[in-house]
């Protein structure tokens, strides 16, 4: 468990000090020109005190019965079509590190974009290409890619509004 | 001998010329013995396009000296040319837009505007969905609680970059310029402030000095490019460069990193595995006021 807590520690720093610290990670292939690129996905933003999901799920027993969560998990506000699903569409009742496809494929957190991907499909295009989504590094060289659970809340994936930053002094009040 | 005779003889010295002569040679006595050698310099100094490689040398170590002594911290001022094979272009997602005018601000930390009076290189006009693209109606002063507004969308308008710029075209004294990876650039030492290129510019993407420019030392932005954010002076035009100091370094633009949306692409035209000639290739893409025929390298597009 001490080591454990180390590793979280460890993600959790490297996380917060850049992607291109993190070297470990995903490969992609861009598909945008002829040429492939490697292209590395950061982690995904798990907090330390939930993932792995097996430290409490690993001896509960399965209740695949939709119902209100009312012990734990009640802070997620499910506003993802929630109407048609429920957390075992995208969850894995039996490999709780792990989320499924529509087909029961397993996927890992890190490779989210797969899940997302199903539905999205445009969208995991755009991404993959650098259209949809952020790109940090340098325009002619190494890029850093975001995961799509970096921006929107998988849960809830409609970005919330902001406040703005201040309006321009009208040129009224420029002396 | 008449007067007349006296008069019109060129051999013999006058008044005329004996005033100019003795004005001359005190001016240039009065302005080696009262100003500085660096003042001097600079006030004889060409535009940047006639200099030589070592005379931009002797600049920016003058300029480097005079900015670090101003603002109190190490600036560089680097002269750095373009990168062989490269035009840049920029597309901005109108779909994604959310109008948080975060672009706006860090283009100011990052560009070394005069923040009293401001100046402002990105303009964030909000229009109403139901009309579409609308200039006359449109608002950059908007002032809600939170954005996006409901009914509204957002459309940051700063330099596009034209490959055909009027401003260039209109400007007497040839301090702005295309460089050879497309951006427009203003040489501010050669500026003389007549504002020709903001009347001649149909984005209103130029911004004038008015007054003193105030950049406070703790906000001043030491890393710098000649062509683009070094600290400018009272009576001079400036105008977005597409951070040209990180351009040619390779980095993106201020604004492509801050943005919270993703909304902002930049890259090289001329690379046809850029991001940019994707959304160029298979994205809905407008620029603005096509029929002007400025011909902006600024492509809005729409992700969805």
């Amino acid at each position: 468990m001490k080591k454990l807590g180390l590793a979280v520690l460890l993600f959790s720093f490297l996380l917060l000090t850049g992607y291109q610290a993190v070297a470990s990670n995903r490969i992609l292939q861009q598909t945008a020109g002829k040429e492939q690129v490697d292209i590395q996905v950061p982690p995904p933003p798990l907090s330390e005190d939930i993932y792995p999901c097996t430290m409490c799920h690993a001896d509960m027993e399965v209740n695949l019965e939709r119902r209100e969560l009312v012990d734990f998990h009640e802070d997620i506000v499910l506003k993802h079509d929630e109407e048609n699903r429920w957390c075992m569409d995208c969850h894995d009742a039996n490999n709780r590190d792990f989320l499924h496809s529509a087909s029961g494929q397993l996927i890992s957190f890190e490779e989210s974009y797969k899940l997302c991907g199903q539905c999205h499909g445009p969208k995991l295009r755009d991404w993959k290409v650098g259209i949809h989504g952020k790109r940090t590094g340098s325009w002619n060289g190494q890029k850093q890619y975001l995961l799509c659970v970096h921006c929107h809340d998988p849960h809830s994936p409609k970005f919330p509004k902001m406040k703005p930053e201040p309006a321009p002094q009208k040129p009224g009040k420029i002396k | 001998m008449s007067i007349k005779k006296y008069i019109h003889s060129p051999s013999k010295l006058n008044r005329r010329t004996f005033l100019k002569a003795a004005g001359i040679t005190s001016s240039a006595a009065l302005f080696s013995a009262c100003v500085s050698k660096e003042a001097r310099e600079a006030f004889l100094k060409k535009d940047f396009r006639s200099l030589s490689k070592d005379e931009i040398g002797v600049v920016i170590k003058r300029l480097e000296a005079q900015y670090t002594q101003k603002y109190g911290k190490s600036f560089s001022v680097s002269a750095k040319e373009p990168i062989p094979n490269t035009f840049f272009g920029y597309g901005l997602d109108i779909s994604r837009c959310i109008g948080c005018r975060k672009c706006v601000y860090a283009c100011v930390d990052e560009n070394n505007q005069s923040r009293d009076p401001q100046i402002h290189y990105i303009k964030v006009l909000e229009m109403e969905k139901e009309t579409g693209i609308d200039f006359i109606h449109a608002d950059m002063y908007y002032d809600h609680e939170e954005v996006p507004y409901d009914g509204h969308f957002y459309l940051p308008v700063a330099c596009q970059q034209c490959k055909n710029p009027p401003c260039v075209k209109s400007c007497p004294v040839g301090a702005t310029w295309t460089e050879p990876d497309g951006i427009v650039v203003v040489d501010y030492d050669w500026c003389i402030g007549c504002r020709t290129c903001m009347a001649a510019c149909p984005y209103g993407a130029r911004q004038f000095n008015w007054g003193k420019p105030h950049l406070p030392a703790e906000d001043a932005n030491p890393d710098t490019h000649f062509l683009g954010n070094r600290p400018r002076s009272k009576g001079v035009v400036e105008k977005c460069t597409f951070c040209i100091q990180r351009v040619r370094e390779g980095r993106y633009p201020a604004c492509v990193e801050v943005c919270p949306v993703g909304a902002r692409k930049f890259g090289n035209l001329l690379d046809e595995t850029s991001e940019i000639r994707y959304i160029l290739e298979n994205k809905r893409v407008i620029i603005l006021k096509e029929e002007l025929n400025t011909q902006p390298k600024f492509y809005y597009f729409y992700g969805t």
